[in-house]
């Protein structure tokens, strides 16, 4: 009981996690039409300005909260130097020039902060834990984790469906041409967008931080897992996004939590032993593979009205 | 005409460098030159694979590195127990490759554009999760192969210089086959495809299984190239198959000029004597390959085989 | 009267609240020229794509010589002898004209999964290219690349594209759309000719054209057929001259 709670919470925890960073990948899709592959690196690059942050302040919140703004203006500073040239574009174009900044990150990580990771130690009083239900305790750092990602996607509801901004981000999302025609900087929109977007990511990885090492590399795979979060809740949706990434978030923990007990009751120690993890870490695509077989254009996609 | 006949000339140069070039390596004693050359001809096998499905057929896969690895890992399981024959482990390898292709494109294709290259990105990873996980064979730290594949006495693959012209006559091979399908009635249906999917359909091609049956020929192609990758390396790990690997061939592909015949091997040659070149001026020398990638994409439409078209015109 | 080559019955598609095709019935006799006709936003276009199989019916039913096609994919409607134009020119752009109207030809000719002769030296093909690009004009064009044609002429290979693939019926949307004069009397010209060897259903907004060409009119306004008959009596029709009062001075003016 006490682990299938605590294993539940840590799917949760995950699956919002991995909705920041998909919310921001399928914002930046739906409204620029841009494939950015770097959006991991900018998960990367909060997680290593934070770890750096809070080195130099003393302090977990100062370097998270500097750190939020870091990614802000590298996002900012990226799309204006960069990938505005790229909307218009062919995808693939997108996924290459993209691809190169990826390498280009990771090595200037590499030069900066060296090939070995950093800790981002967490402050005493996010460590304790604290009693959920009668005799279960949780980390208040994770709890905390999954009170910040509901808020931030309880903000960015109520930004998108409530705000004018939010009105034209959902036109533009729906609609590119229509914003043209409302006569909105659209240049300062796909700026302030693609900043939000990097913000996002990089409040996931300074979040994930303290959870994982701060390693080159860490915004790849789950990268990847934004993109199946992506295909599954339907592009350019963020109801989608959010389903789809508390459900991976959901399978892909429980998976691994569970599947091995469960495949001892069906087959030998042995075999069991061998295909578990194989098969727990294949979950999350078999699951992608159904809803492309049921619903090829995801299960919430944005036009669908 | 006379844009047409550059290309040519660089294409013509460059494969008599290839076919000469064991011949260089001899007289100079330069070995290592054969040893990435042999790496360089297998990734151009792979990246001319790629560009069937890519460049004529209009399907961005971002997951071919994957077959990289189902044909490694075909030569190196069977290797570990005891199959060193090389006439059952090549065929294995295809077949495998084949069949992972047929999978992964039927589910693949029922979507296009950005989701196809997301989705085809995602299974590739799985098949890079599920070699970490084979923990019989390596796991992570991947599987050695101490006998090269054995196609008793017929040719040695353990002899740098015929393993080298194995590679090359497979690559010429290939390349010689995507020129008959792609002028052949199926690749003229897959090349419609690619421009205008309504317009085939509307005069009575069912769209789907032509791309699917392109997709797996591709990646069958793709499995040859891993066969003999895991050969040349005697080692096949899950990080032949990391997505990067994937982005790599892209790469090659672009660089090279999508849809040209020897475009991808031009961008396999260029491409990894860069790499190899920056990497002996910097440890850092992906700082510089990044940007370079960029600027590529964004002044330079059709790779290399398109510049020196232009250039031959301008 | 025999069994028509084109039956639709009480065809149905909603879109949202909106019915777009309201119980549209209507029929095309071997060797007619059917014109469909209505102001913009008739819901001809979506006719067109449910009598093609790119868009499902929610109710009705369309057969060709009897056989019931409502729920077959586009190509395999194709396959049946039923062959389309499009409405904005739908072309593979980065092929010549020959190859555009060959595949259309090795579409009906054997099957298509051949991956070794080269395509472009079957004989019977380009010939069959050939004699389509003859028969709208345009041979001496074959060799061009289409991006390079003109729209005129790219109208015209469209509808060599659609007689290459030999068809029984031909559905022309809007050949004439984008023309300019000399180019639209060509068109009209040429649609004169062919009717002559297959049944044709067109929708044209060049009411000059539909008058000189039809032998029936069927008249769609907001989804529902509100007039089908001869030119004469479509032109006397009161219902007809009120949904087209815009256009009147058209059609009583002609002829």
């Amino acid at each position: 009981m006490l682990l299938v709670v605590e294993q539940f919470l840590n799917g949760l925890q995950f699956g919002l996690l991995l909705f920041l960073l998909a919310a921001g990948l399928t914002l930046v899709f739906g409204i620029m039409d841009l494939v950015n592959l770097a959006h991991g690196s900018l998960y990367m690059m909060g997680a290593y300005f934070a770890a750096t942050f809070a080195a130099w302040t003393g302090s977990f919140l100062a370097g998270a909260l500097m750190a939020l703004g870091a990614t802000l203006v590298l996002g900012i500073v990226l799309e204006v130097s960069a990938l505005r040239h790229l909307y218009g574009r062919d995808h693939l174009d997108h996924v290459l020039a993209t691809f190169g900044l990826i390498l280009f990150f990771n090595e200037a990580v590499r030069l900066i902060w060296g090939p070995a990771g950093l800790a981002l130690p967490l402050p005493a009083w996010l460590t304790v834990p604290v009693p959920i239900l009668p005799g279960i305790h949780y980390p208040a750092y994770r709890l905390a984790i999954i009170a910040v990602a509901l808020l931030v996607a309880l903000l960015l509801y109520l930004g998108v469906m409530r705000t004018r901004i939010g009105m034209l981000i959902r036109a533009g999302a729906s609609n590119r041409e229509m914003i043209g025609a409302l006569g909105i900087n659209i240049k300062l929109l796909y700026t302030l967008v693609f900043g939000l977007g990097a913000a996002l990511a990089g409040l996931a990885g300074l979040m994930q931080a303290p959870i994982l090492t701060v390693q080159i590399g860490m915004g790849e795979n789950i990268l990847i897992l934004a993109f199946v979060i992506i295909v599954i809740g339907g592009i350019g949706s963020i109801r989608g996004a959010f389903l789809a990434a508390i459900f991976v978030g959901m399978i892909d923990t429980l998976g691994r939590a569970f599947l091995p007990n469960l495949l001892r009751q069906v087959l030998s120690g042995a075999a069991a032993s061998t295909a578990a993890p194989a098969l727990s870490s294949m979950l999350i695509y078999l699951l992608m593979a159904i809803v492309l077989v049921v619903r090829p254009e995801g299960l919430f996609p944005a036009n669908r009205r | 005409m006379k844009g047409l006949s550059v290309s040519k000339a660089v294409t013509a140069l460059m494969l008599a460098g290839l076919v000469l070039l064991p011949l260089y390596s001899q007289l100079s004693g330069n070995i290592f030159i054969l040893t990435l050359f042999t790496r360089i001809i297998i990734l151009a096998l792979a990246a001319a694979s790629l560009n069937l499905i890519m460049g004529f057929g209009g399907m961005m896969s971002f997951g071919h590195a994957a077959y990289l690895g189902i044909g490694g890992y075909a030569v190196g399981m069977l290797a570990q127990e005891g199959v060193g024959s090389g006439f059952i482990q090549f065929p294995v390898a295809l077949a495998a490759s084949a069949i992972y292709a047929l999978v992964i494109g039927a589910l693949s294709l029922r979507t296009r554009g950005v989701y196809f290259i997301m989705i085809t990105l995602a299974f590739a990873q799985m098949a890079y999760y599920v070699a970490s996980g084979l923990a019989r064979y390596g796991g992570d730290d991947g599987l050695t192969i101490y006998n090269r594949s054995d196609f008793s006495g017929l040719i040695n693959l353990g002899n740098r210089v015929q393993f080298y012209y194995l590679c090359l006559a497979c690559l010429f091979g290939v390349i010689f086959l995507i020129w008959r399908i792609v002028n052949s009635r199926f690749g003229l249906v897959v090349q419609g495809l690619r421009s205008n999917e309504q317009r085939m359909q509307a005069i009575g091609f069912p769209a789907k299984r032509y791309q699917l049956v392109c997709f797996v020929i591709s990646g069958t192609m793709c499995g040859l190239a891993g066969a003999l990758l895991a050969n040349n390396t005697d080692f096949v790990s899950p990080a032949v198959m990391y997505w990067t690997r994937s982005g790599d061939l892209m790469v090659m592909v672009i660089l090279g000029g999508m849809g040209t015949l020897f475009g991808p091997v031009m961008g396999a040659v260029v491409f990894l004597l860069l790499e190899e070149f920056l990497s002996q001026i910097t440890e850092y020398w992906a700082l510089i390959m990044g940007p370079l990638l960029l600027l590529i994409v964004l002044f330079g439409r059709g790779g290399i085989m398109g510049v020196l078209g232009r250039a031959g015109r301008g | 009267m025999a069994e028509p080559l084109l039956r639709v019955e009480k065809l149905v598609r909603r879109f949202g609240g909106i019915i777009a095709t309201d119980n549209v019935s209507l029929d095309v006799a071997s060797g007619e020229l059917h014109a469909i006709i209505g102001p913009n936003g008739a819901g001809k276009t979506t006719l067109i794509s449910q009598l093609t199989g790119h868009l499902a019916p929610h109710s009705g039913s369309v057969s060709l010589a009897g056989r019931d096609i409502t729920y077959l994919p586009a190509y395999r409607r194709c396959a049946l002898g039923l062959a389309r134009s499009f409405q904005i020119t739908s072309l593979l752009l980065d092929f010549t004209a020959a190859d555009n109207v060959a595949l259309a030809a090795q579409a009906h000719a054997g099957t298509s999964f051949r991956f070794f002769a080269n395509a472009r030296k079957e004989k019977g093909l380009r010939d069959a290219a050939h004699a389509a690009l003859d028969r709208v004009g345009l041979l001496h064009r074959a060799d061009v690349v289409v991006s390079r044609l003109s729209h005129g002429e790219r109208r015209q290979i469209e509808l060599a594209v659609a007689l290459a693939s030999k068809p029984k019926l031909l559905l022309l949307d809007e050949p004439m759309a984008g023309l300019g004069v000399t180019e639209s009397q060509r068109m009209v010209q040429l649609l004169q000719e062919l009717r002559k060897e297959v049944s044709i259903v067109l929708v044209e907004h060049d009411m000059p054209a539909v008058f000189a060409l039809a032998d029936r009119i069927t008249v769609l306004v907001y989804g529902r057929v509100i007039a089908s008959g001869d030119p004469a009596a479509i032109r006397a029709n009161e219902d007809v001259k009120r949904a087209y009062l815009g256009d009147q001075h058209v059609v009583t003016h002609h002829g």
